[in-house]
């Protein structure tokens, strides 16, 4: 297992790294949410990010996009230090209310077509070839003539998606883009976005309340608790032991018809709710 | 009715302002700051009558006023511009002060007429040339910040992470609300400039136009509005302010109207 924070080289030196945090700590309105973190994740990696409410899964990634820099500590993205505005990282922001629903998903993706560039919203010929082609991936071209307000919040999932296709990322950080989906679109969603990380060699950091969806598709699970995280396999940290340890409290990891629960011992509360719908609410 | 000069300019002066109002006020209904808008050109109100007691031209103080107060707002950032409360003070206040000048004023019965419900038969063609250079301005001002002030507008953090700068759209875009809002009080008075920002854009935001036809379709409809408002007032001699209102509250009912019959 690779404790996040001492063996920062324990992957396979063959690939190279996608992500590399050095002793990291990042704050969020002046408290520590993550606390010297240490880790490096090889290119082309699919990892699911878990942990409560609060642990730190948005504040990691905006950190990783260079919108909220770290009290202290570096962090490289393809070995370049983070910045802001870097193509190669495209991000899937946490649902939030729609603004803009009138559009079609076809003018609603194209938006972000090199959306940071001064001058108006003309796209050109290759532009809407690559907004049709990020649609096609995403298999949202039926999609592209509704009014997005029309659409469900699964189909406004994969509008997003094939937003973040947009610039050929060579990694995607994907805030929980399975929140308010049901079981089998969430399952059908993890699927879609690991074939695509697959097509296109693409670093996948994807956040999630549940770890069910995801099992089986990752290399890594990160798991953020108490300020802290731990990155290995999912055989590695779904354990009672590891997640004892990193909660510093008993905690239990049940695997029961095929499907785990992470539950907190004593009060019996699961930390991961199956049905997360409701519980999307961000900062 | 075009043999008149003053109806010629009228006509002109009316060009000018739509063609900014209508797209101003398209991404200000999309970003729901019409309150802001609205807040301005109260702010502009006290502008231009302190720029009256001064014996400067109402415009450059309403200009000036709104100007001040859309920079200041955006540098405020969400703190102020999503506060109902903190924008309806600042409103009142400047609107007290207005009335504080008005009452230092002499002739302030007709000016201050003029200011609220606007006064477009009395724009003299001197004027006609600072409103073409604020419209040119302010065009070309949203012809460069259009692309990322939509992708803000619709997914801000999406649109900040690949390094769109939030705070500098919001501080340019406020500004050129104001200078919209100065443009359209000459027409519609600092009370009415709802009618020809709001209305005609939120009409036509519930047609489900791409955004460039949406931003065209509306400096029309806000030209045919404002163009209607005027020879309406010609044939009945009630004030364009009253037929702009109406027709741009008519619009937008119609055009809901009918797409509830639509969709029922
Ligand atoms: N803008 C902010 N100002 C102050 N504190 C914040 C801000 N945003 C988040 N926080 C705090 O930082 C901590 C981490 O928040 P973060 O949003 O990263 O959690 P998360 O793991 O993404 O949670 P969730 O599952 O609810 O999305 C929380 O304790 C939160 O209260
Ligand atoms: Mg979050």
């Amino acid at each position: 297992m690779t404790r996040a924070g001492h063996e920062p080289h324990g992957m396979t030196p063959a690939v190279p790294e996608s992500i590399r945090l050095q002793d990291v700590t990042l704050a969020r309105g002046g408290r520590v949410v993550l606390s010297q973190i240490s880790l490096a994740i090889p290119q082309g990696s699919f990892v699911g990010v878990l942990g409560a409410n609060g642990a730190g899964k948005t504040t990691l990634f905006h950190a990783l996009l260079g919108l909220e820099p770290p009290v202290r500590g570096g962090m490289w993205v393809n070995g370049q230090p983070v910045r802001r505005g870097n193509s190669a990282v495209g991000y899937m922001p946490q649902m939030r209310k729609l603004v803009g629903g009138q559009f079609s998903g076809w003018s609603m993706v194209a938006t972000a077509l090199h959306g940071q560039r001064w001058g108006l919203p003309w796209y050109g010929r290759a532009g809407r070839a690559a907004v049709d082609a990020a649609l096609a991936a995403v298999d949202a071209q039926a999609l592209a003539q509704r009014p997005v307000a029309t659409l469900s919040g699964g189909e406004r999932q994969r509008l997003l998606l094939a937003q973040t296709l947009l610039d050929d990322p060579s990694v995607l950080l994907l805030d929980e883009p399975l929140a308010s989906l049901d079981p089998a679109r969430m399952r059908e969603t993890v699927e879609r976005i690991h074939a695509l990380a697959q097509a296109r060699r693409m670093t996948v950091l994807m956040s999630a309340h549940d770890i069910n969806p995801l099992l089986g598709v990752m290399d890594h699970v990160l798991y953020l608790a108490r300020g802290r995280a731990l990155l290995g396999t999912e055989e590695e940290v779904i354990t009672t032991d590891a997640l004892t340890a990193l909660y510093g409290a008993p905690v239990d990891v049940v695997r029961a018809g095929g499907r785990v629960f992470v539950v907190a011992e004593g009060g019996g509360s699961a930390l991961h709710m199956q049905d997360c719908g409701g519980c999307s609410a961000h900062a | 009715m075009l043999e008149y000069d003053f109806m010629r300019t009228a006509f002109l002066a009316a060009l000018l302002v739509a063609l900014v109002c209508g797209p101003v006020g398209w991404f200000l209904v999309l970003r729901g700051q019409t309150f802001a808008s609205h807040a301005l050109s109260h702010v502009g109100f006290a502008g231009a009558t302190g720029a009256l007691m001064f014996g400067l031209s109402p415009l450059t103080g309403l200009a000036g006023g709104a100007l001040g107060a859309g920079i200041l707002m955006g540098l405020a950032g969400e703190r102020v511009a999503g506060r109902d409360v903190m924008i309806g003070l600042v409103l009142s206040v400047a609107m007290g002060v207005g009335a504080l000048f008005l009452h230092l004023l002499t002739r302030s019965a007709s000016a201050a007429t003029a200011l609220l419900f606007g006064d477009i038969l009395g724009i003299s063609p001197g004027m006609l040339g600072w409103l073409a250079a604020l419209s040119a301005g302010c065009l070309l001002g949203l012809a460069v910040l259009a692309r990322p002030l939509l992708f803000a507008t619709l997914q801000p953090e999406m649109a900040e992470a690949r390094g769109v700068r939030l705070q500098v759209l919001d501080v340019l875009f406020l500004a050129l609300v104001a200078i919209a809002t100065a443009e359209c009080a000459q027409i519609t008075g600092v009370l009415l400039v709802f009618t020809l920002m709001v209305a005609p854009a939120a009409t036509v935001l519930r047609l489900s136009l791409p955004p460039l036809g949406g931003l065209a379709a509306a400096a029309g409809l806000a030209l045919a509005e404002a163009w209607g408002g005027l020879i309406l007032s010609w044939e009945t001699d009630y004030p364009t302010s009253f037929w702009i209102a109406l027709l741009g509250g008519a619009g937008f009912m119609l055009v809901g109207l009918v797409q509830r019959a639509r969709g029922a």
